[in-house]
């Protein structure tokens, strides 16, 4: 075993442990401390297969943005401890559980599918250097790329319409 | 040597890169006081040693010696947490600053642009958690108003690199200090400084914009349960972060270790030398900033964000990538 392989599995431990970390704890904020953890060592997973890109990318918006963000929320909201209500209902973990492994099993075909043609594409992405990604979002994925901009441009501004304060009805005199 | 050229030479570069901002931040402490004297007409400190200059001696073995208190109805891991995680990205943007000619000061990574927009968007988090974390109605909201403040001076200063980086035409810093610039380029970058400046002024919660800890509301707002050596941390982070932004935008506005004409790519020696006066310079303008102009409130400077600062940034950018695409 070699030593990137050995950092690699180690990483790999902790990005699953800190994965469980965010369904097991019963407070929102560890959850998404929890969630950050497993985000950046994602990140160094990336590093480790030669994707820098990704892998900064990875930061900007999942920790850099998305965990701020549901930090925000669970900070205004209000965090107090979860009663996990769940526990009510004796069947809701059984079922999450199914469900996972369901998911799981899904992921895994469509993995071990991808893997027999994959190789070619990688080699063209260079590792995910910026050049190379740029290049094929804006040639061969110009489509997807241009639908996924339109859809969060229709997120955008379903939430300015449902952030909107409703017209007062009152005249100004 | 495989291990040696990826462990032992850079854990070598860190520990000497740390002692040197470390003092460094030890003596801006002192430079600001004494700064901060003279704009009001006072002496500054003048007591420990010549003109003052072992005070931050006395203040570093006050901060060790202080008890390390906890209060009782924080979250301790995340209380904790604080404080380091607030140091660490304000350290680690330091690896891809470039010192002299073909030398970063720890590593020439082809994404150097992108590893200063992440540290910048997760250098936050130090001061959310450590709001969160005292379980205190004043900490919680000095925390919620600097993340908000981040996060929004956080996009024009995106689009502020985005518009260096289309200039440059290279991810790496070291390439982009020593690639060539045309006169207009140099007068175009300029023209942005300020706005870059007032970006980096609330990046680093440095007056005017430091509503998170305005005392006469939120007593001292997220470091409100700190004492000792944890707020020793917080005051740390918030200097390193001083010196470490004037570093940045003595490389991307004003050469970083170059001199004109060429004289320091003979001398590269020189270069880290160049680099340091160049940055007490800005760090000059830092504290002249902090000596003259009070703070706005706060929808002030949201407002100042949104409708003014993102909108321009976004069309600069746009100008830029048409002048990069026409006459480059």
């Amino acid at each position: 075993m070699t030593l990137s392989v050995l950092f690699f599995v180690l990483i790999g431990a902790i990005s699953l442990a800190a994965a469980v970390g965010v369904v097991s704890s019963n407070h929102p904020v560890h959850s998404a401390l929890f969630l950050l953890a497993h985000f950046g060592t994602l990140a160094i997973l990336y590093i480790t297969l030669e994707a820098q890109f990704l892998a900064a990318i990875q930061v900007i918006i999942y920790a850099g943005g998305i965990v701020i963000l549901i930090l925000f929320v669970i900070m205004l909201i209000g965090s107090e401890k979860i009663v996990n209500q769940a526990e009510h209902r004796t069947w809701t973990p059984y079922v999450g559980f199914a469900l996972g492994i369901v998911l799981l099993g899904g992921l895994a075909i469509s993995l071990l599918q991808g893997f027999t043609g994959v190789e070619p594409n990688a080699a063209l992405l260079q590792g995910g250097s910026p050049q190379a990604v740029g290049l094929e979002l804006f040639t061969r994925y110009i489509l997807p790329f241009e639908l996924a901009a339109v859809l969060l441009l229709v997120a955008l501004l379903g939430a300015l319409l449902l952030a909107r304060r409703p017209k007062l009805k009152i005249e100004e005199q | 040597m495989d291990w040696l050229n990826l462990i032992v030479f850079p854990l070598i570069r860190s520990v000497i890169l740390l002692f040197i901002l470390l003092t460094a931040f030890a003596y801006l402490t002192w430079y600001e006081r004494k700064l901060l004297a003279r704009f009001q007409i006072r002496y500054g400190p003048n007591r420990a040693g010549p003109y003052g200059l072992m005070l931050p001696a006395a203040d570093a073995v006050k901060a060790f010696f202080k008890e390390e208190v906890i209060p009782n109805h924080v979250d301790k891991v995340v209380y904790l947490l604080g404080p380091v995680l607030g140091l660490i990205p304000v350290l680690a943007v330091w690896a891809v600053i470039p010192i002299t000619k073909n030398t970063p000061a720890i590593a020439d990574v082809n994404i150097g642009f992108l590893w200063i927009l992440a540290l910048t968007g997760v250098e936050s988090y130090g001061i959310i958690l450590a709001g969160w974390g005292s379980n205190n109605n004043y900490s919680l909201l000095g925390a919620l108003r600097s993340s908000a403040q981040m996060i929004s001076y956080e996009l024009p200063l995106g689009m502020f690199l985005v518009s260096i980086l289309m200039l440059a035409g290279s991810f790496s810093l070291v390439q982009l200090v020593q690639s060539p610039r045309a006169w207009w380029e140099w007068l175009w970058l300029w023209i942005m400084f300020p706005f870059f400046f007032i970006c980096m002024l609330a990046e680093c919660n440095r007056t005017p914009f430091d509503l998170p800890e305005t005392e006469n509301e939120l007593v001292a707002g997220f470091q409100t349960e700190y004492g000792g050596m944890k707020f020793a941390m917080f005051f740390i982070a918030e200097y390193l972060n001083v010196i470490t932004t004037s570093t940045l935008m003595a490389t991307l506005f004003f050469g970083g270790w170059k001199l004109p004409f060429g004289i320091t790519d003979f001398l590269p020696i020189l270069g880290p030398f160049v680099l340091a006066v160049k940055v007490i310079i800005l760090l000059f303008v830092f504290i002249w900033v902090r000596a003259s102009i009070g703070r706005p409130r706060y929808d002030q400077l949201m407002r100042f964000t949104w409708q003014y600062l993102l909108p321009g940034s976004i069309v600069y950018m746009i100008i830029t990538a048409l002048l990069v695409l026409f006459f480059k």
